[in-house]
């Protein structure tokens, strides 16, 4: 463990960097393609929460990505458009502006959550398992017939939401902005599960007729460990929408829920920095194997497949030291 | 007229249920007997339509091809659950999940290598070919009739395997305590290869049906995976009457939902914007049918907790 703290004030201090190096190199390519890495290790971040620390295995969290993301890009479409959003109940025009976008999507990847946690919490299992994964196809195909958003084509925004005093459409500039809030999401990570409440949802995950009889409503205990991974999630959403200008269905789809699980479990369950470690690999596998081979997908399930079976605690777990009277 | 429609539908509906039965049904006993959630169980389905497409395209006869796309995901099968299921059977679910995931990528990518990424054909015979007059005004496709059938013959079939065979008594038995019957001498991990590799021939064998009517090509079991999993859930996982039932409930209610629901809302709204909301939540229906059930039984129909 101590060793896993050194290592992420190393993986802070590169992400520093990156920028200089960015600047210096004259590529901003490496910029961007860090601030992906930056935004789905949030959505990860944000799933390992539930999923790590709390046993819920949550196989549709690209509702709440999507969900972020289709806000964003509806707010801002109707903002560069100057169209109203609706008139009833209330008069709602659209935005381009990052801090009324946020709020907004906070608010809605949150009820969202509350309303996919009180239904699926009250299964277990497999079944929790499937039908979080019904309620993202639901969204999914929802986006994809419903033709005011571009449907099935996506929703283009010709321009990054703007915030306050400085240039979003400058590549560092935006990757001080989810720098930040990956530093916030993994300060709420870290305060959550050192807090009181983060002792009741671990302990959730080894064993609840247990944490029940101590007299701890685990319905609520898990239910609120849910709303929160959903927010974060929703968050990197809406970031992944301005970094991509551009939404679609398949931010919806299964095969996201699936890739953000990957990140969580590729650099680590239930590690504060694993889920970002992950989705570093996971881009970077896919960044190098796709200069080789068109097939890299191939070479990236056979390499999943290994961690799973010989790893199985993630790339963080590599580099910790075992002590003398552990196996 | 609008109860012709509606019957053709319904048969269409009922056809689609049927495919999905032999998807849900293979999924299902997996799950029940092994315990193991599989996410690669689409890539069968496309495995079957592979090897139908490649034996079609040598022979050029559709009984060899169909023949070819049982034994082609069976082998498939066989290998997968040797070299990498087999280690996942004591893992939690996760684990499950994520391997099978990364399974999918790996499968579907080196079927791309082989195939090319362009889709294949199959052609239905040409006794197949053409409708059939079933009622006055209803005639119906031939091949379409032929699927129908051959799925409840299946169904009869694995009703009578799992009922009235030896190797159904170790199959319930696993179902029930898998200790126990290891304990009693029955070798577990071959029941178990010949339980994935039964699920798998089944899912091939849809997979080269539906890839007559449809295209053949890398990714078609996904979506179908997806539609099976919503099936077993609502059937109650681990049972195969609940996956019959659960997949013609699906069948009919997304076929029916998807043209009819738009129908049903133009009464109440203007017709335009019925269209589009029809669409979307007849599209959607499958799953608001699958929360419901859910909600009011959190194990399935058909589930035991």
């Amino acid at each position: 463990m101590i060793i896993e703290k050194f290592l992420n004030k190393w993986i802070l201090f590169f992400l520093l960097l990156i920028p200089i190096l960015g600047f210096v190199l004259e590529e901003p390519y490496y910029i961007t393609l860090t601030t992906k890495v930056i935004i789905l290790g949030i959505a990860g971040i944000g799933l390992n929460l539930a999923l790590g620390y709390c046993g819920l295995i949550s196989f549709g969290h690209a509702a709440f990505f999507g969900l972020g993301g289709y806000v964003t890009g509806i707010l801002s479409f109707h903002a560069l458009n100057s169209e109203l959003m609706f008139s009833w109940p209330f008069i709602a025009s659209g935005s381009s502006n990052m801090l009324v976008i946020w709020p907004i999507v906070i608010i809605t990847s949150a009820l969202l959550s509350f309303i996919i946690g009180v239904l699926s919490l009250r299964t277990t299992g497999v079944y929790f398992i499937m039908i979080t994964l019904a309620f993202a196809q639901m969204l999914y195909f929802f986006a994809i017939s419903w033709p005011n958003y571009g449907g099935e084509d996506g929703l283009s925004i010709y321009m990054r939401n703007s915030f306050p005093m400085v240039n979003t459409m400058d590549p560092t500039t935006f990757y001080m902005i989810c720098l930040f809030w990956l530093l916030l999401a993994v300060f709420i990570s870290a305060k959550l599960i050192n807090s009181s409440f983060g002792m009741a949802f671990q302990a959730v995950k080894q064993n609840e007729e247990r944490v029940k009889s101590v007299g701890i409503e685990t319905f609520k205990v898990k239910l609120l460990v849910f709303i929160i991974s959903g927010t974060i999630t929703g968050l990197a959403g809406s970031l992944y929408t301005d970094l991509n200008r551009f939404v679609s269905p398949s931010v919806l789809n299964w095969q996201m829920s699936g890739e953000i699980m990957v990140f969580v479990i590729l650099g680590g369950i239930a590690r504060l920095y694993g889920p970002l470690v992950g989705a570093a690999f996971f881009i970077v596998l896919e960044q190098t194997l796709g200069v080789y081979t068109e097939n890299w997908q191939f070479w990236l399930g056979l390499i999943l497949i290994l961690e799973i079976l010989y790893v199985r605690s993630g790339i963080l777990s590599l580099f910790e030291k075992k002590l003398k009277y552990e196996k | 007229m609008t109860s012709i429609l509606f019957f053709e539908q319904l048969l269409n509906g009922v056809q689609f249920g049927t495919m999905l039965f032999l998807m849900s049904a293979g999924l299902t006993l997996i799950f029940g007997v092994m315990g193991l959630i599989n996410l690669a169980h689409g890539s069968f389905y496309m495995i079957g339509a592979f090897s139908a497409a490649l034996i079609a395209g040598l022979t050029g006869s559709f009984w060899l091809a169909l023949l070819a796309s049982l034994s082609g995901a069976a082998i498939a099968g066989v290998l997968i659950e040797i070299i990498i299921i087999r280690r996942l059977y004591r893992r939690d679910h996760l684990d499950q999940v994520l391997a099978t995931f990364a399974l999918i990528l790996l499968l579907s990518e080196g079927v791309r290598w082989c195939f090319g990424a362009f889709p294949l054909f199959l052609d239905i015979p040409s006794n197949l070919n053409g409708t059939l007059p079933i009622l006055d005004n209803l005639i119906y496709s031939k091949y379409r009739l032929f699927i129908i059938m051959m799925g409840f013959l299946i169904a009869f079939g694995l009703y009578i395997l799992i009922t009235k065979t030896r190797l159904g008594v170790r199959i319930r038995a696993g179902q029930n305590d898998r200790q126990m019957i290891s304990a009693l001498g029955v070798d577990i991990s071959k029941l178990y290869t010949i339980v994935f590799a039964l699920g798998a021939s089944l899912a091939g064998l849809a997979g080269a049906m539906i890839g007559a009517i449809q295209s053949v090509e890398v990714g078609m079991g996904e979506p179908i995976l997806i539609l099976a999993f919503v099936v077993i859930v609502i059937g109650g996982i681990g049972s195969i009457k609940g996956a019959l039932i659960g997949s013609i409930l699906v069948g009919v209610t997304d076929t029916i939902g998807r043209i009819f629901l738009p129908e049903v809302l133009k009464i109440f709204m203007e017709p335009a914007s019925a269209t589009s909301v029809g669409s979307s939540i007849g599209s959607m229906l499958i799953y608001i049918l699958m929360a419901l059930i859910l909600i009011i039984k959190p194990s399935g129909l058909f589930g035991k907790n």
